[in-house]
């Protein structure tokens, strides 16, 4: 217990508290100085909306996923089940050269869409799409084993009183599976906002356009402008309290939903 | 509960087991029973739709790295891992993951076992605190020991004074990694303990064993299956961290470089083969993870079957 509290303060609390007394060590004005200048908003305004994309584009098709894993039998089920953890046992590095090799101008899939006016290596476009990528198992896996303890009676039951298909998904699954769904999306975005290593190769990095919180910071850094990395890691660390906490309830709600029955 | 008959049942499945036969129970629908399933040509399409996504998101990118690799042929895929810089990063990565993922494991038992089996307050806020690296962003994370350690930080002057390098040096990385991957045991074992309960723990002090005794011979066996799954995790998130060690490391190349700020080095020089050649090793990495993960996920099932059908035959 006693070696517990020791090993987290040391590695973790005052490591974390370290930021916030930097930062309070600006001032006010110094502080909203740093974030209201224009480059962070932008980039906070990139982070924001990619993430929010991809967390929702994965919520999509992740439930899709999610759905065909557990409820169908096909040659190679099992095999794909496994590959969806890939993004996550996949270092971030490795991932954003992939992706950027596929969708750069000469990739294999962006030399198809570049012809159609569909630029994807750095813009944001290219950026969401890493974040998707990189937000598929924590959908995926968080709706699975919600999937999977489905009564199927009250599906039986509704069939039975002449309910189709659509309106047992709509009313009946889609319902118990939204506490999942939405952990899931949260645990997506939490990811996409502070993701770093996938998405530096295929943004471009550039100014005001494709530049993403984390590599402000680190950009920042970089010109040894201590105060201004601190102030807006200051920013992310609430940011990130706030969805982990958000996560937390998410979660109680969705761990009620699945005993209520 | 009767087989459906197949006067209600939406599509005509041919299929279906006759009535008759008892329903198929466990963990996956049987979509053989009728009534409660779509179309087969619908299923059909979902699973196409789902199957073209994964394929598109996760196999063309492991793809792109391979053929990358081996542009040039199979020759020059080896050559790049001739180069020192290369050899240097592999070995750090290894080094550190030697480090982290031990003393992470020892923190992880520890606090699970604390959490698990004893009541205290503030337990809560533990669990969150424990949660806190997961949530971090990792360039934050990197940030913070350069705060503290940095030649502007904290102990900065003092480190100075006695030469001690910690930031831009391995010592730490080594921080940052330890950091990023605390959590993993911890989170994987904590529900594992508490589902496991004290009677097991409480039986063995009753026969007078000590508590060493205790956890070495009754905790550690039961949980050791999610020892193994914390140690894959850990080890994968530790080899393959990129954006924490990114900041503290300062990119020194032949000593502080780990294998993907290598691969991140080769990339930005336009050397792209040996940049996808170093990063096929780290796709190695993962597939041996997912393996593992999955093996060790089969016999966690396996294990918790036995438990479930030798408490079954106790009632």
């Amino acid at each position: 217990m006693g070696f517990t509290l020791t090993y987290l303060s040391l590695i973790v609390l005052i490591p974390l508290s370290a930021v916030f007394i930097k930062a309070s060590g600006l001032g006010w004005d110094g502080f909203l100085g740093i974030l209201t200048d224009r480059q962070v908003l932008m980039a906070f305004r990139l982070s924001f909306l990619t993430a929010a994309g991809a967390a929702l584009i994965n919520g999509v098709f992740g439930l899709l996923v999610a759905w065909v894993l557990v409820r169908y039998t096909f040659p190679g089920r099992g095999f794909l089940d496994s590959m969806v953890d890939l993004p996550f046992a996949l270092p971030t590095a490795v991932a954003g050269i992939a992706l950027t090799a596929v969708y750069s101008s000469n990739g294999w899939i962006g030399s198809v869409l570049e012809p159609l006016g569909i630029k994807i290596a750095y813009t944001p476009l290219g950026i969401t799409l890493a974040l998707i990528f990189i937000g598929l198992p924590f959908v995926v896996r968080t709706v699975q084993p919600v999937l999977e303890d489905l009564d199927k009676e009250v599906e039986e039951a509704a069939t039975s009183l002449g309910a189709n298909r659509l309106q047992i998904f709509i009313k009946l699954i889609l319902p118990a599976l939204m506490p999942s769904l939405a952990t899931g999306v949260s645990l997506a975005f939490a990811r996409a906002l502070g993701e770093y290593g996938s998405v530096i190769f295929i943004s471009g990095n550039m100014p005001f356009r494709t530049e993403i919180v984390p590599l402000i910071i680190m950009s920042k850094l970089e010109q040894f402008d201590y105060a201004g990395a601190t102030a807006v890691a200051c920013i992310m660390l609430v940011l990130s309290f706030s969805l982990l906490l958000a996560i937390n309830l998410l979660q109680k709600w969705a761990g009620g939903a699945a005993h209520g029955r | 509960m009767s087989a459906p008959t197949t006067s209600f049942s939406t599509a005509r499945d041919p299929e279906s087991p006759p009535p008759g036969e008892p329903p198929v129970s466990g963990r996956r629908m049987n979509t053989k029973l009728a009534a409660t399933a779509e179309p087969r040509w619908f299923q059909w399409i979902l699973i196409s739709a789902a199957v073209l996504y994964l394929v598109l998101l996760l196999f063309v990118p492991l793809l792109t790295v391979f053929a990358g690799a081996l542009e040039r042929g199979i020759a020059a895929y080896s050559d790049s891992f001739l180069d020192p810089h290369t050899l240097f990063s592999i070995r750090l990565t290894l080094i550190i993951a030697a480090i982290a993922v031990p003393l992470n494991l020892t923190f992880g038992v520890a606090a699970s076992w604390a959490i698990a089996k004893f009541q205290f307050p503030g337990k809560n806020i533990l669990t969150t605190l424990i949660d806190l690296p997961f949530a971090v962003s990792p360039v934050v994370s990197g940030l913070i020991y350069v705060l503290i350690f940095g030649k502007q930080g904290w102990l900065g002057p003092w480190l100075e004074a006695n030469d001690i390098k910690v930031i831009f040096a391995v010592p730490g990385i080594v921080l940052a990694t330890i950091f990023i991957t605390f959590p993993m045991v911890a989170r994987e074992l904590i529900p594992l303990m508490e589902s496991q309960g004290k009677e097991e723990e409480e039986a063995a002090r009753t026969l007078g064993a000590g508590g060493w005794q205790t956890f070495w011979h009754v905790t550690l066996p039961n949980i050791k299956w999610g020892i193994l799954y914390g140690v894959i995790l850990t080890n994968a998130r530790a080899m393959g961290e990129f954006g924490a060690v990114s900041v503290v490391s300062g990119h020194i190349r032949g000593m502080t470089t780990t294998l993907p700020l290598q691969v991140e080095i080769l990339y930005n020089e336009y050397n792209y083969v040996e940049a996808f050649a170093a990063a096929t090793l780290l796709c190695f990495l993962a597939f041996v993870t997912l393996v593992a993960k999955t093996v060790v996920e089969k016999r966690v099932e396996a294990a918790r079957g036995r438990r479930e059908r030798e408490a079954a035959q106790e009632a």
